[in-house]
């Protein structure tokens, strides 16, 4: 049906494992459709590479539809590549042009470490979460879901907070490798709502001190990380995780 | 016709309504010093699994969880889109738990457990109370309170939703649980990691073998309980939408240990997603169901029309679901509106390059809306272009992520051009065979979620996954598990130096070896889009008894050859996803030949199981309630031999009808 006639040239970072240095390869490929997502285009280069006998390219994906957060490929110089609001799973090849050569790298951070190839381990962002990114309440100890409205337009912008997919996007777009619209981003969410209320300045302090501890940046209000994230995540977070740091510093409990 | 003995479904006695709570007032109980050092594993962090993990670790119990996927939180229930259902009410609708047991349990096409469908409908509005405490951000209106809306098959407004993205918010509602237990140390989190057996010892399941994703180390892990949450495997047809890891290996290793394998042709092929383009597809997504909500489905009444959707004129479209099905209209359940689509595609009427479409139209819902927006500003002359850009704008706010979606992915606008659709493989409703308590016939192994079959029979209603999942993990398996943990308080640890262990670590070893040493000539990728193939035109939206049988005969083919001509690139000792694939695409062919035989073996329609030799004259499913009212759970003997137990389905509180929704 569309059997494509673009060629390109891939620019692809190949690295063994964690340990070993990695360096780029070369590799053409023909035949790409212009109706291919970015992660089948790699497909056809692995069924390429696995008839050569060459070891196919590792890289994370899963759901293909934008969601899961797994894809991370670092293409052309953007996290995700050129087009707003998207992850590299829904990222066509009409966004390309015949001939190019494109670049894809893994998120480079000193918190994500390299994996194999493209794929890099995101751990600090589960460990960040388990620090403080939930609020305390057992299974069976709820009350009725409609005793305690909350304003339509907190709702919405704690939605729009918690859309967050945890892919590492904004690390890799920060020249600090900062994480701060990740966190801010669940700080925000739970901020936001009644339920979040009750350990909201433990959880800002708790979280902030994990993300330090994992070795991500600082913020220098660059906003690289809203302009690049898939999911469009406001730079606003970050302000308002200031506030609630500062608030909660102020009347720190912890030691 | 009698259940077989081997089937012992543990339903408690008493009356329909009285089962679960007095189930809970009696089961035994595992007191808290007790549960300390009594070990749970969960395999799968979706939402039963996480739910699941997170409840029994705040219980007190020793909880392992593992995926294999790069984090917990990326299970592919958070891809899931419309909603959640529960029997909350609060739209005044008179909504009931009855009304939406019974639902569940006419969509099922009465194939489905009736004491576990009424334990779903139970526990329903819990859930919602739930998340809501737990922070999910679920839609609400101006007031303040939780929005709710109609999805297929029924007729009150009971699913709960957080715009297109409902699936992701639960499960981080539930991941956030997971990961607080993490932080307290009371949950052992194994990303990356594949379960790939399932260890007995005396009969018992003690634990599992796990893969380490990243060094490829084989892994033993004891428990006294394991916990299979490992979702779907709608992925033996190839092209799914379900996500690319989402696969049946844990499934069938426990199968293969014992586990029955309930229905696995009861598989759900979905109305609305977006055709395929072309032979390089790797997935299909789904169109939210709620979009039905909306949306008019129709074809050209011209057959072979090539004009573009907005081109034809309203008077020669065939709003086919709505001319068929007058009460439900575009809201029937999938199965029917899937059928209804094949048919006329089939019959020349499909749209798009392939013919193999139909549209779903938004253009009424923007006029409707929109002359709503001005109707509430008092606006009495506003020109039609102006009233369609207000009614876009509402659509937005309710389906903006779909919309950007569908033209991501087809370079279309949909606010536009009507939307092109087609029906895909989206769940599957058959599963492990699991009892009241959602035990497998094996001891100590539990199967919870779209992992087993118990809750929608031949047929899932819209927004009930999530239901069940999470129903599963928080509410049903906590009390559930006790009934067997109760004996288990003198076990104490079980080493992983047992025989058993060393041996099945030794099978699951010899066969990674096998797999990379074959060295042929054909990737696992080609093997598993040969399968799809098969399975998609023998065994997809229509069957009957030739293509099945030529179905097997293909499948087994394919076995062999696979296990002589797979090229498996890469080492063993390394990050390795061929390897991992190889080993999902080899269970694949083996479940594909049973669901074959399966649906050959029923020789009626039902709900998503339509075989074409049994139908009404009107093309609608005939069931055979005199011969097939039974669950049909298989049990595996050898390669290529499985035994069929059947489990009678009793309905003493529905009266069973033909399925219509005319």
């Amino acid at each position: 049906m569309s059997a494509g006639n673009m060629r390109l040239t891939l620019k692809v970072w190949r690295q063994s494992n964690t340990d070993t240095k990695g360096g780029f390869e070369n590799y053409n490929l023909d035949g790409v459709s212009p109706d291919m997502s970015f992660l089948e285009m790699f497909d056809i280069l692995n069924e390429q590479l696995i008839e050569e006998n060459k070891e196919p390219v590792a890289f994370d994906h899963d759901c293909r539809e934008g969601i899961c957060g797994s894809c991370s490929m670092f293409i052309n110089g953007q996290p995700h590549g050129p087009l707003k609001g998207v992850t590299t799973c829904q990222l066509h090849m009409r966004s390309f042009q015949d001939g190019d050569t494109i670049t894809v790298e893994p998120w480079r951070a000193g918190a994500f470490p390299v994996i194999k190839d493209l794929v890099v381990d995101r751990d600090g962002f589960d460990r960040i979460i388990s620090a403080g990114g939930f609020v305390s309440v057992n299974t069976g100890n709820a009350q009725d879901a409609n005793s305690l409205p909350i304003p339509k337009e907190n709702a919405d912008e704690a939605f729009s907070a918690a859309a967050c997919i945890a892919c590492g996007a904004c690390v890799a777009a920060c020249k600090n490798a900062s994480a701060m619209l990740f966190v801010s981003a669940k700080i925000s969410q739970l901020a936001l709502l009644p339920q979040g209320q009750a350990e909201r300045s433990i959880r800002a302090e708790k979280m902030v001190a994990q993300m330090d501890a994992e070795g991500f940046g600082n913020c220098t209000n660059t906003h690289a990380c809203s302009a690049e994230c898939p999911k469009e995540i406001s730079f606003e977070n970050i302000a308002r995780m200031n506030r609630e740091y500062i608030g909660a510093k102020s009347s720190s409990k912890v030691l | 016709m009698a259940t077989s003995s081997r089937l012992d479904a543990r339903i408690p006695q008493g009356s329909l309504e009285d089962k679960w709570e007095k189930y809970k007032s009696s089961v035994p109980l595992v007191n808290p010093a007790n549960k300390r050092n009594i070990e749970v594993i969960v395999v799968g962090t979706g939402l039963a699994g996480a739910s699941a993990a997170a409840t029994l670790a705040e219980m007190g119990y020793k909880v392992k969880a593992f995926c294999f996927q790069d984090s917990p939180r990326r299970a592919h229930s958070i891809a899931a889109q419309g909603g959640i259902n529960a029997a909350k009410n609060y739209q005044n609708d008179g909504d009931s738990v009855h009304r939406l047991f019974y639902d569940t349990i006419k969509g099922g096409d009465y194939r489905s457990r009736e004491a576990n469908v009424h334990r779903l409908a139970e526990v329903s509005g819990n859930i919602i109370d739930q998340c809501v405490a737990q922070g999910v951000p679920f839609a609400r209106e101006y007031g303040g309170l939780l929005s709710n809306r109609s999805f297929g098959g029924v007729q009150v407004q009971r699913t709960f939703y957080a715009a297109g993205q409902t699936g992701q918010q639960l499960l981080l509602g539930a991941y956030s649980g997971l990961q607080r237990q993490v932080g307290m140390g009371t949950i052992t989190m194994y990303n990356r990691h594949e379960m790939l057996d399932v260890v007995k010892i005396d009969g018992k399941c003690r634990g599992i073998i796990a893969r380490n994703l990243v060094t490829g180390e084989l892994e033993r892990h004891s428990a006294h309980a394991v916990l299979l949450c490992t979702g779907g495997y709608g992925n033996v047809f190839y092209l799914s939408t379900n996500a690319m890891g989402s696969n049946v290996t844990a499934a069938w290793k426990a199968h293969k240990r014992g586990a029955f394998f309930a229905n696995p042709c009861f598989t759900q092929i979905h109305p609305t997603c977006i055709p395929v383009s072309g032979e390089h597809q790797s997935k299909l997504t789904l169109m939210s169901e709620s979009l039905r909500n909306d949306g008019r489905i129709w074809v050209p009444k011209k057959q072979n029309d090539t004009r573009a959707g907005n081109e034809i004129p309203e008077e020669e479209r065939d709003y086919y679901l709505e001319r068929r099905y007058p009460a439900f209209g575009n809201l029937v359940p999938r199965d029917i509106a899937s059928r209804a689509a094949k048919e006329r595609c089939d019959a020349g009427y499909g749209v798009g390059s392939s013919k193999l479409a139909v549209f779903l139209d938004f253009s009424a819902a923007f006029h409707r809306y929109g002359q709503g927006e001005a109707n509430k500003n008092n606006i009495t002359n506003a020109p039609e272009s102006q009233i369609l850009e207000w009614g876009k704008a509402v659509v937005k706010e309710k389906y903006g992520n779909l919309f950007d979606m569908y033209k991501q992915i087809t370079g279309e606008d949909p606010y536009e051009v009507p939307m092109r659709i087609y029906p895909a493989v989206h769940y599957t409703m058959g599963g492990l065979w699991v009892d009241y308590n959602l035990m497998t016939t094996v001891p100590g192994l539990y199967s919870l979620g779209e992992a087993n079959f118990s809750d929608h029979g031949a047929n899932r209603l819209g927004a009930s996954a999530l239901m069940q999942g999470l129903a599963d993990g928080y509410f049903v398996i906590p009390i559930t598990v006790g009934a067997y943990l109760a004996g288990e308080i003198r076990t104490g640890h079980i080493s992983t130096d047992h025989e058993a262990f060393v041996q099945t670590e030794k099978e699951v070893s010899d066969r990674i070896q096998k797999l990379i040493t074959i060295q042929g000539k054909t990737s696992p990728e080609v093997f598993h889009r040969r399968l799809g193939k098969i399975m998609w035109d023998k065994c997809g939206m229509a069957r009957n008894e030739k293509g099945l049988k030529e179905a097997i005969v293909e499948i087994r083919a394919l076995r062999e050859e696979f296990w002589k001509d797979v090229k498996v690139m890469g080492k063993i000792g390394d990050f390795n996803p061929e390897l991992d694939k190889a080993n999902r695409v080899a269970d694949f062919i083996e479940l594909g030949e049973l669901m074959c035989i399966d649906a050959l073996t029923r020789d009626e329609s039902c709900g998503g199981h339509f075989r074409e030799e049994f139908q009404t004259e009107e093309g609608e499913a005939l069931r055979d309630d005199e011969n097939f009212m039974f669950v049909s759970a298989w049990e595996h003997i050898a390669t290529e031999k499985w035994e069929l137990h059947k489990e009678d389905l009793v309905y003493d509180n529905i009266k069973i009808a033909q399925r219509s929704y005319k």
